[in-house]
């Protein structure tokens, strides 16, 4: 079946940014291929099975939810764009989630798909400043956030104009920077406006069955489009010549040729596949941040050891929130805690069994060299140490020896399990700190999309795929 | 083709790209962006599916005779007609 040589359009990586610009191109008769490396689609947002279970990876929520009849936002411009209707998704609110900051998490903002309910935490718990949040909040409304060619700015820098308390600084940064940043301890103010706007003013929710039905409809638009897929077939080498890029070798030596190359799979990681390699030019720097996450399954309801009303928590318990590659193997100080069962589901919908995830930074460098059993021996220790960290941030159990006994299974990732099964050097998920806006790169006709053009979350990566496709290959023809 | 005819085409297309807009009381004298929520990416997809559907080019610097139902009329009626 895969036996055309040639296409209009190679795409590298079958996660959510090459998927959308794969669905685009496919609609308006561009003859697509995406190229994955791996066995399974989704990226730095799939599933996997283990013992019978489905485990989701990255996607904790679809962040920009909207109502329907709300118009002019990234989902509905997404929706359009790919021609999916909100069905298709079926998305369920979140009930509500927290930013909780100080050793057992006494500072407590509120947020839920309702702005209002942020905006009076403020007002309640920094009567100070809620005068500068407004004007905060008018400032990122007014912001050209989509531009391809807007000056970089620093978020701290701006925020600081507008709020004198660092603890509600850091509280606002913390959530915004945990779903997206690449950048250690600041954003450029464009990403925070997205992510802002993502989070706070818009909202969170997932499909009942998670991240697989985004990627199950993804895949019919695609494949009904005409897309073609090869999986277990990575692009090894893009031969360039002359600024163009000439021809793709796949992990199994053959080649390929394509009028466009879209990647997804990096800047850096884009970078190094071209030969002959660029001579002038410094080498792009990979991101250094990167995660461990860990999932525990139970056989009950959060909702009965009384963390019915989380759906996600992020948390810190430092007198600075510290967002930086840490020097040990885990930064446990903060992080984020997942309840999927926390989403409002529908009247007598809840999942079979209780899902915890918690997500802390992490360093590459402390896990990459590990041998095997030390490496088994460190996921062991550090999970239980995420674990009783993120436990001071949710309401204290009653019983915490028949919480253990509910536990089902338990799995984690770290920074080594992102680089095997993403590609992303260093394990970073949020790809390097310079994004490409416009998605060039030294070669012509390759051009970037998902993490490193730059923009955020898993919505933000969709209208990536959408932007480059439209920008590149379907303006421009 | 009738002009009438044209207007329903480019209706018919707007309904697909965006579904969630009311068009039941569009006004072929106002410009579609000032009574619809459309912006320069559905403005795109107009011109890609008039090409895919049926098989008509607007360059790049014609995108301003879209502006309305009237004026889409106007532009494409010959250019439905020119193909027959």
């Amino acid at each position: 079946m895969n036996t055309r040589s040639h296409y209009d359009v190679a795409i590298l990586g079958a996660g959510m940014s090459g998927l959308a610009a794969g669905i685009r191109l496919a609609h308006f008769g561009k003859k697509v291929c995406i190229f994955e490396r791996h066995n399974a689609v989704g990226g730095l947002n799939g599933f996997y099975s283990m013992g019978g279970r489905k485990f989701d990876v990255g996607l904790h929520a679809m962040t920009n939810f909207v109502r329907p009849g709300v118009k002019g936002t990234p989902l509905t411009k997404l929706l359009r764009q790919l021609r999916i209707t909100r069905d298709e998704f079926a998305l369920c609110e979140q009930k509500q989630s927290r930013v909780a900051f100080g050793p057992q998490g006494e500072t407590s903002l509120r947020f839920t798909n309702d702005f209002a309910v942020l905006e009076s935490d403020v007002a309640r718990l920094f009567p100070a400043q809620i005068d500068g949040f407004r004007q905060l909040v008018a400032a990122v409304k007014t912001y050209d956030d989509v531009g391809l060619d807007t000056k970089p700015a620093s978020a701290r820098e701006i925020v600081r104009r507008h709020l004198s308390d660092p603890l509600l600084e850091d509280m606002l940064f913390c959530p915004l920077m945990y779903y997206g940043s690449a950048t250690e301890h600041d954003m450029e103010f464009g990403q925070f406006v997205i992510m802002f706007k993502a989070l706070f003013l818009e909202g969170f929710a997932r499909p009942f069955d998670g991240v697989r039905v985004i990627l199950r409809v993804l895949l019919e638009k695609y494949r009904a489009a005409g897309g073609e897929r090869r999986m277990k077939c990575g692009v090894k080498q893009i031969i360039g010549r002359e600024g163009r890029a000439r021809a793709l070798v796949l992990d199994d030596g053959s080649e390929i040729t394509a009028d466009h190359v879209i990647s997804s799979i990096g800047a850096p990681e884009t970078e190094q596949l071209i030969a002959p390699a660029a001579t002038a030019a410094t080498p792009l720097a990979p991101g250094r941040l990167s995660f461990v996450e860990t999932i525990t399954i139970l056989n009950r309801q959060p909702a009965e050891w009384g963390w019915g009303e989380d759906t996600i928590v992020f948390f810190n318990d430092s007198p600075r929130f510290d967002y930086a590659c840490p020097d040990g193997a885990v930064d446990a100080r903060s992080g984020v805690i997942c309840l999927p069962n926390n989403f409002d589901f529908g009247p007598g919908q809840t999942l079979p069994e209780g899902i915890v995830r918690v997500t802390c930074l992490a360093n590459n460098t402390r896990w990459a060299p590990l041998p095997e059993e030390t490496y088994r021996a460190e996921k062991a220790r550090w999970f239980t140490a995420v674990q009783s960290s993120a436990r001071r941030f949710l309401p204290p159990l009653a019983n915490p020896a028949a919480y253990d006994q509910a536990v089902l299974t338990t799995d984690m990732f770290t920074p080594r399990t992102i680089t095997r099964y993403t590609g992303h050097a260093g394990g970073a998920i949020y790809g390097a700190p310079v994004k490409h806006r416009q998605g060039r790169t030294a070669l012509a006709n390759v051009y970037l999309c998902g993490t490193d053009q730059g923009f955020l979350g898993i919505v933000g990566a969709m209208l990536s795929g959408i932007s480059m496709a439209n920008y590149h290959v379907l303006k421009s023809a | 083709m009738t002009k009438d005819e044209c207007k329903q085409v480019v209706l018919d297309i707007i309904a697909d790209i965006a579904p969630d807009e009311d068009l039941s009381n569009v006004k072929p004298d106002v410009r579609l962006r000032d009574q619809l929520q459309l912006d320069s990416m559905d403005f795109l997809d107009i011109v890609m599916e008039l090409r895919k559907r049926h098989g008509i080019e607007v360059p790049e610097a014609e995108y301003p005779k879209l502006a309305s139902l009237d004026s889409c009329a106007e532009y494409l009626t010959p250019k439905f007609d020119a193909k027959g």
